[in-house]
């Protein structure tokens, strides 16, 4: 057997970022080459945020950055210095639902619930924009996010279903 | 028939979960003083280890061990539920490259990275097997050269057909060899008014779940408990207990939701990997795979299938002779099953009276395949629909009336002494080429393709299910069954809400904790819904009959005197109690619960094997780019043959899942190695579909005749779909372009090709 005595892991030198997490101010020390997706799960606990390919390829892992969708995999927590992040948990208010959660529900567009939280951040920033998007225009838009169990279909229905309750002004 | 619960798309309480991030998944989980874990990976296809030095990793910052081969040895340091030849880490030699060879254990995920590139592995490299026409070859290397006593599963035993081999065969790369077969084939082709013959090859694939493997597993004082990314739990203990010598109460293994599965997640995986780090660290330790690593742990069987079928002048199969290979890579898993299924699935559900199957399942020096979606169907229904389409285009008559004149009818047996077909399978059929033929456009390169399968699914039917009555009325279901994606945790909510007349929203549903949900065989061959839902609706009748009998002590009269009601009982005086205050008055004060038992096993109603046929029934219309060969699916139509459907739209999205897994292996999706590794061993390269994708029209269609065995006349669903989808895509680019495809997937390249060859 290999085992080493086990000694402080001196890794290389951090660097300090303040970040704004679902509205919240925290201030972190963390090493450069810490990856956003790492800081949100392991550093803050915020495990609604997954990570698939790490290749910047599937989508899951999405988070907005300023309002910006980014692949939280290959993000480096220290770009999101002075920033405000939003990740799944920061969607609903903790008593109703978002429109698009409730959608998404509704129109059975997950089955496992992985690929979920990276549609739902992808589709509020299609949602968040000025314009009320046509189908064409999400499919567009979600074409680099995969989902394996789904077939897509329920998830295209309910970022359209979503859309239409928030052109009628159901919700903020 | 008067359901009140089941039957309606009721929302999903777990999706509810899921959109909020608060659902938990393995990949989410950490146990206290947790250390992580990365592997040492071969860099080679088959060579022999000769020495490991692991010094300059260990002195790596943070890193706590290095284990090896050696370090285990006094273990049984193998599994394999079938064929226990997969060794935790390599022993002696490596058999393919991204072969365990060494874990290295530190305090944080990047310290084990880091050590891992610090270890090095000296080999001498050996002659490799890249495919089975080198495997099989004569004077082959040997990926194996000692052969393993089987485990003697004894739903393997049954689900197949293996002679007991008596003398000891010389040892070759040939992990497992089914035949099957009745009547005299030669004699039947010899009459043949048209005999048929092609060669189909079924690509190498990938399952992705999106949440690769991963394992949190912690050793101590004897113990073991693992939170891994299982389908099977309990077959997980079983293989763990065995390597440790442990009974199988002191190993715990549970699954929490998956991030997809669709087979990919059955059977041990990364759970032994995590385990003898902790069982050598003393530490809680976690592993969590790339999905690089994910796709050299587990891929699909590729095949090579030989079809040759005899027919009379009208179409009418008189003879069908299947010679299958398929490249099982350098373990066995659960490879030998697939191929017995693939024996089972490829003649399809029709009359055929002079059947002669032989399937071969092979090592090599590739990665590990076993289960996938559909488990064997796919694979052998590609080569079966495809030659019956080309026999119709021989015979002048349709794709339809080919089907039509061979379809079973219900009831008929396709395998001889088997339950008989619990399907109307020619009116899924109709289903089928109506709503295709509705929207069939007038353009050209466009083509129509449809396909059958029946799968002998359900797998061995050993379930069992609890209920737990609380005192306020409301009611915990536990099940071994694991969800992963497919909506057991809602499904088994409604059947038990159903049963007992409560309100779905007062139930809750627990699975898959081997110490504390009861035991289930497997999550896996669609068979949930019936085996456990039959065994749910027995624990239910349990917990209501022992209810009785405590209302008929408190009402002081004869059990028999006690009614049901929904979710409460009455006395015979018309005192009515519900269940809640049945429990309190009985124990006494607010305290207690009463607990219902169903257990479920090869007897009665299951004991016909298999519990049920799973068919698939679909169709695809495709238009064709003549210049860039690029097929886009105008059409996808497809049946669930589900008896009832407990949640129909759940039942949509399972048809629509698998079938648009399928659309990815017929169009898209191919693992393809070149020299000792893959190409496109990442998401990148190994494309599947995206929403761009999505075929122009879709038809879900649910065929509910309650011709099954499981509760309210279901049957499973969830790999119907995907088996027949391969060959219904052949079909219909053939029929674009004139031309029919020998192999899958149908890339733009391919298509141009096949269009461009002369
Ligand atoms: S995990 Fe980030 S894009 Fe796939
Ligand atoms: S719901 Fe499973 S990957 Fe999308």
């Amino acid at each position: 057997m290999s085992e080493s005595a086990s000694e402080p892991v001196q890794g290389p030198p951090r660097v300090p970022v303040t970040v704004e997490v679902n509205g919240v101010s925290v201030d972190r020390q963390v090493e450069p080459r810490s990856l956003l997706a790492d800081f949100l799960r392991e550093d803050l606990g915020l495990t609604g945020t997954k990570v698939s390919c790490e290749l910047q390829v599937c989508g899951v892992c999405t988070v907005l950055v300023d309002g910006r969708p980014v692949s939280s995999c290959t993000f480096l927590t220290a770009d999101a210095d002075g920033a405000a992040v939003t990740t799944v948990e920061g969607l609903s208010d903790g008593q109703t639902l978002h429109p698009l959660q409730e959608s998404f529900v509704d129109h059975f567009a997950l089955q496992c619930g992985f690929c979920t939280p990276g549609f739902l951040m992808m589709s509020k920033a299609l949602l968040d924009g000025d314009d009320v998007p046509d189908r064409a225009a999400i499919v567009e838009h979600l074409e680099g996010n995969i989902c394996r169990c789904t077939g897509y279909q329920p998830i295209v229905e309910a970022v359209e279903h979503a859309a239409e309750r928030l052109r009628g002004g159901a919700h903020g | 028939m008067g359901e009140n619960v089941v039957g309606r798309s009721v929302r999903r309480p777990d999706l509810v979960e899921k959109v909020t991030g608060a659902a938990q998944y393995c990949v989410d989980v950490t146990m206290p003083g947790m250390a992580h874990a990365k592997v040492v990976r071969s860099d080679r296809a088959h060579a022999r280890i000769t020495g490991i030095d692991v010094a300059e990793a260990l002195a790596g910052p943070g890193v706590v061990a290095v284990v090896t081969a050696d370090d285990i040895a006094s273990l049984h340091a193998r599994f394999g539920h079938i064929i226990a030849d997969h060794w935790i880490l390599a022993t002696g030699k490596v058999r393919y490259y991204g072969e365990p060879v060494a874990v290295v254990v530190a305090e944080t995920v990047a310290a084990a990275a880091d050590a891992v590139e610090l270890v090095r592995v000296s080999y001498e490299d050996l002659p490799a097997v890249m495919d089975v026409d080198a495997a099989l070859a004569d004077g082959a290397p040997l990926v194996h050269e000692q052969s393993y006593e089987a485990t003697g599963d004894e739903s393997f035993k049954n689900l197949s057909h293996v002679d007991e081999e008596t003398a000891e065969p010389a040892l070759t790369n040939l992990a497992h060899e089914v035949t099957l077969g009745w009547g005299d084939v030669d004699a039947a082709f010899a009459e043949s008014a048209a005999v048929v013959e092609n060669t189909v090859h079924f690509p190498m694939l990938y399952a992705y779940a999106m949440e690769p493997y991963n394992a949190v597993a912690s050793y101590h004082e004897g113990a073991l408990s693992v939170v891994s990314t299982a389908q099977h739990p309990y077959m997980v203990r079983d293989d763990l207990a065995r390597v440790f010598g442990l009974p199988l109460a002191r190993v715990r293994v549970t699954s929490p939701y998956l991030g997809g599965g669709y087979g990919s997640k059955s059977y041990t995986k990364v759970e032994p990997l995590a385990s003898v780090a902790s069982w050598v660290t003393g530490r809680p330790v976690k592993l969590t795979l790339s999905v690089e690593e994910a796709i050299y742990t587990t891929r699909v069987d590729s095949a090579r299938i030989h079809v040759k079928s005899g027919f009379a002048a009208d179409g009418t199969i008189l003879a069908r002779d299947f010679d299958i290979v398929m490249d099982s890579g350098a373990y066995a898993d659960n490879s030998p099953l697939v191929m017995a299924k693939a024996v089972n699935r490829c003649f399809g559900p029709y009359r055929v009276p002079n059947l002669r199957v032989r399937g071969r399942s092979v090592y090599t020096n590739t990665a590990p395949a076993s289960s996938y979606r559909g488990f064997g169907a796919p694979q052998g229904n590609l080569a079966g629909e495809t030659n019956l389409d080309r026999a119709a285009e021989r015979l002048g008559i349709s794709g339809a009336d080919i089907r039509r004149r061979n379809l079973v009818r219900k009831g008929e047996e396709i395998l001889p002494g088997k339950r008989g077909i619990d399907a109307d399978i020619p009116a899924d059929l109709e289903m089928v080429v109506e709503s295709l033929e509705r929207d069939r456009k007038d353009v050209p390169y466009y083509g129509i393709g449809f396909g059958c399968s029946a799968s002998d699914a359900g797998a061995y039917p050993i379930s069992t299910a609890q209920v737990r009555i609380q005192i306020d009325g409301s009611v915990l279901v536990l099940s071994g069954s694991t969800e992963m994606g497919q909506g057991s945790r809602s499904l088994l909510a409604q059947v038990a809400a159903e049963e007992l007349g409560v309100d779905l929203s007062v139930v809750t549903v627990v699975q898959s904790d081997t110490s504390v949900t009861p035991y289930e065989r497997t999550t896996g061959a669609s068979r949930t819904t019936t085996l456990v839902g039959l065994a749910l609706q027995r624990a239910c009748a349990d917990a209501r009959a022992r209810l009785r009998d405590m209302a008929a002590e408190l009402f002081e009269c004869a059990p028999g005197e006690v009614r049901d009601l929904p979710g409460a009982v009455a006395g015979p005086d018309g005192r009515e109690l519900s269940f809640g205050a049945v429990v309190r008055q009985w124990f006494g004060g607010s305290a207690g619960e009463v607990t219902g038992v169903g257990l479920l096993r090869r007897d009665g109603a299951t004991q016909k094997m298999p519990p049920f046929w799973e068919v698939g029934m679909v169709g695809v219309a495709v238009e064709i780019d003549p210049e860039t060969g690029v097929v886009a699916v105008d059409q996808l139509v497809t049946v669930a043959d589900v008896g009832f459907a407990i949640n129909p739209r759940a039942v949509e999205g399972q048809d629509l899942g698998a079938a648009t897994q399928g659309l990815g292996g017929a169009l898209y999706e191919e693992l393809v190695y070149d020299g000792a590794q893959l190409a496109n061993a990442n998401v990148v390269d190994y494309r599947v579909p995206r929403m761009k994708d999505l075929p122009r029209k879709i038809d879900l269609m649910i065929a509910e005749r309650r011709d099954g065995v499981g509760p309210y006349g279901a049957k499973g669903a969830g790999e119907g779909t995907l088996n027949p989808i391969g060959g219904a895509v052949a079909a219909a680019v053939a029929r674009a372009v004139g031309r029919w495809p020998d192999r899958l997937p149908l890339t733009p390249e391919r298509v141009w090709r096949l269009m461009s060859s002369d």
